[in-house]
């Protein structure tokens, strides 16, 4: 575990009985995925009775996904109607990424593919395969926050939090991509990511500093 | 959702195949996977196209402007040489979707999107001749605020929502299209059609056709050009009305203007009767004001949507303002 760059000292417990458990979950779902869109019980039933997973019929055709999703590798059969979201939060549990409205217009799900932001509500599952994902998951550790975390804290830039994990996806992309060089430009370039608890002015201060101390590291 | 399959074919004769019996492209997904979503369109195989080879290349000479149909909005929208010499291409796509939408919609894609008439989108309580042929249109004499002032029929209202193909209008776009029958170019007027009495035909293309590529005609004085678009929100939204607009002046006096309308058309609207008056004047407040008044004169508004007559004159009235003073800077 002192490889994986997720894991800090401070919760290798807490992390390595995650990751122990989200191994199995993706060997159980290489076999079994969909299981999200099936009346099934939940991921520590399929890791502890494996043999119950090939019984499991889904209901249309499928697609193989092979893909590295936060540096791990994944391989797994989807329905083909999948969409990453429901890849990521159902079969993987990668919970960070929210549905918010499914179609494309608040934000929430937002995560990266091959290094460039996207909704991930709109991407088909089978669309990442042979692509690197980077999920909320991804980007920091409890302890080592990323800038853009970090700074979300430092300038109160949320309330409820719901849409936080795509805001903050959106805003290092931002970064990268050269549009944070201004309020007015981090303003048009965030317009596809909605607050409803309108934590905007802080969203705005937070990413002009993260922006500032991602260009310094 | 319907049960699919999917296919990521390697090269263009796999697609055509395919096509002939009867699969759907997709690409970015953006339109096609959201309105499977709601169950408005249910193709039975998937081809998605994003991998073919060569098919992405951004091109910008003296020959004009060429796109591969797969080039994503946010490539396009941040090429040195289409910002700097045809701004208001890149500027309808900057100002379209957010840029998570950018980073996957492709241009060619873009051009084939589908209404955002509600009644069309929201299901099966409305009669919609576009969604089921023949059933009739909820938004004539229902909640048309968002719907045509041009090229409507009694058939159906519903708004052309793109702003690319706006932009791409304005300035004579053409596509390459490759189907079994050979290859074939036409404008992207010729491509969208009028509602007429078969608003479920949306587009020219014939079964097992797809578009491979975006042509503009050179177009030196496209500097002095604009696409400025008002919305509801100041921005990620569609367009209230939205005007194309290029001036092509010598000594403050316009030798050649382009004008197209979006977000008030069932099709990118080309203004004539404006680009017409303007040819031959000196531009001035006063003159932009009068095309834009022409521009908006054969409107035909509906129950909520008239107030577009007089936002949408002075949209294009500051279009050409804002195309001038690009114009001169240049």
């Amino acid at each position: 575990m002192a490889t994986d760059p997720l894991t800090s000292p401070a919760t290798a417990t807490r992390e390595s009985s995650q990751s122990v458990s989200r191994r199995d979950v993706l060997k159980a779902t290489a076999v079994t995925s969909g299981l999200g869109m099936l009346p099934m019980p939940a991921v520590g039933a399929s890791s502890t009775q494996p043999e119950t997973a090939p019984k499991l019929k889904l209901p249309g055709p499928t697609a193989r996904v092979v893909a590295r999703i936060n540096g791990r590798p994944v391989d797994v059969q989807v329905d083909t109607r999948t969409s990453l979201l429901d890849l990521l939060r159902e079969d993987l549990k990668l919970t960070g990424a929210k549905k918010g409205c499914d179609h494309g217009q608040c934000g929430a799900c937002t995560v990266h593919v091959d290094g460039r932001r996207v909704t991930s509500c709109l991407t088909l599952a089978a669309k990442v395969d042979g692509a690197e994902v980077l999920t909320i998951e991804g980007v920091g550790t409890k302890d080592r926050l990323h800038p853009m975390q970090q700074a979300f804290i430092d300038h109160d830039a949320l309330q409820c939090g719901y849409c936080t994990p795509g805001q903050v996806m959106a805003a290092i992309a931002c970064v990268k991509e050269g549009n944070a060089h201004s309020a007015d430009s981090i303003r048009e370039f965030m317009s596809g990511n909605l607050c409803r608890c309108g934590a905007y002015v802080g969203i705005v201060a937070a990413i002009q500093d993260a922006a500032r101390k991602m260009g310094a590291t | 959702m319907r049960t699919f399959t999917y296919a990521r074919p390697r090269n263009l004769a796999d697609v055509s195949s395919a096509l002939r019996n009867g699969a759907r492209i997709i690409a970015g997904g953006t339109t096609l996977y959201d309105l499977m979503k709601l169950d408005i369109e249910q193709p039975s195989d998937l081809l998605d196209i994003t991998e073919l080879d060569d098919l992405s290349e951004i091109k910008v000479d003296r020959s004009g402007v060429t796109i591969g149909a797969l080039a994503r909005m946010s490539d396009v929208a941040a090429h040195d040489g289409i910002a700097k010499g045809y701004p208001m291409l890149a500027e309808s796509l900057l100002k379209a979707a957010s840029q998570q939408l950018r980073n996957m919609a492709t241009v060619g894609g873009n051009l084939l999107q589908r209404t955002r008439c509600p009644y069309f989108r929201n299901g099966s309580h409305y009669p919609c001749n576009k969604r089921t042929p023949g059933s009739g249109c909820a938004a004539i004499g229902g909640l048309d605020r968002g719907h045509a002032l041009f090229g409507g029929s009694e058939a159906c209202i519903a708004v052309y929502p793109g702003d690319w193909a706006v932009a791409l209008t304005a300035l004579d776009g053409t596509v390459d299209i490759t189907g079994p029958q050979g290859k074939r170019s036409l404008s992207v007027a010729e491509l969208l059609r009028l509602p007429g009495d078969t608003p479920h035909l949306e587009n020219a293309l014939q079964p097992g056709e797809m578009i491979t590529h975006i042509r503009v005609p050179p177009a030196p004085w496209a500097r002095a050009s604009t696409y400025h678009k008002i919305r509801d929100r100041e921005s990620y939204a569609f367009a209230l009305v939205s005007a194309a607009v290029a001036v092509d002046l010598k000594d403050g006096q316009i030798r050649n203007a382009r004008v197209a309308l979006g977000g008030v058309g069932t099709k990118p609207w080309r203004a004539v009767s404006a680009e017409a008056f303007l040819s031959g004047r000196p531009l001035d407040r006063n003159t932009a004001q009068e095309a834009g008044r022409l521009a908006f004169a054969e409107a035909k508004p509906g129950h909520h949507n008239g107030f577009k007559i007089e936002l949408g004159a002075r949209v294009v009235a500051d279009a050409l303002m804002i195309s001038a003073e690009r114009g001169s800077a240049a």
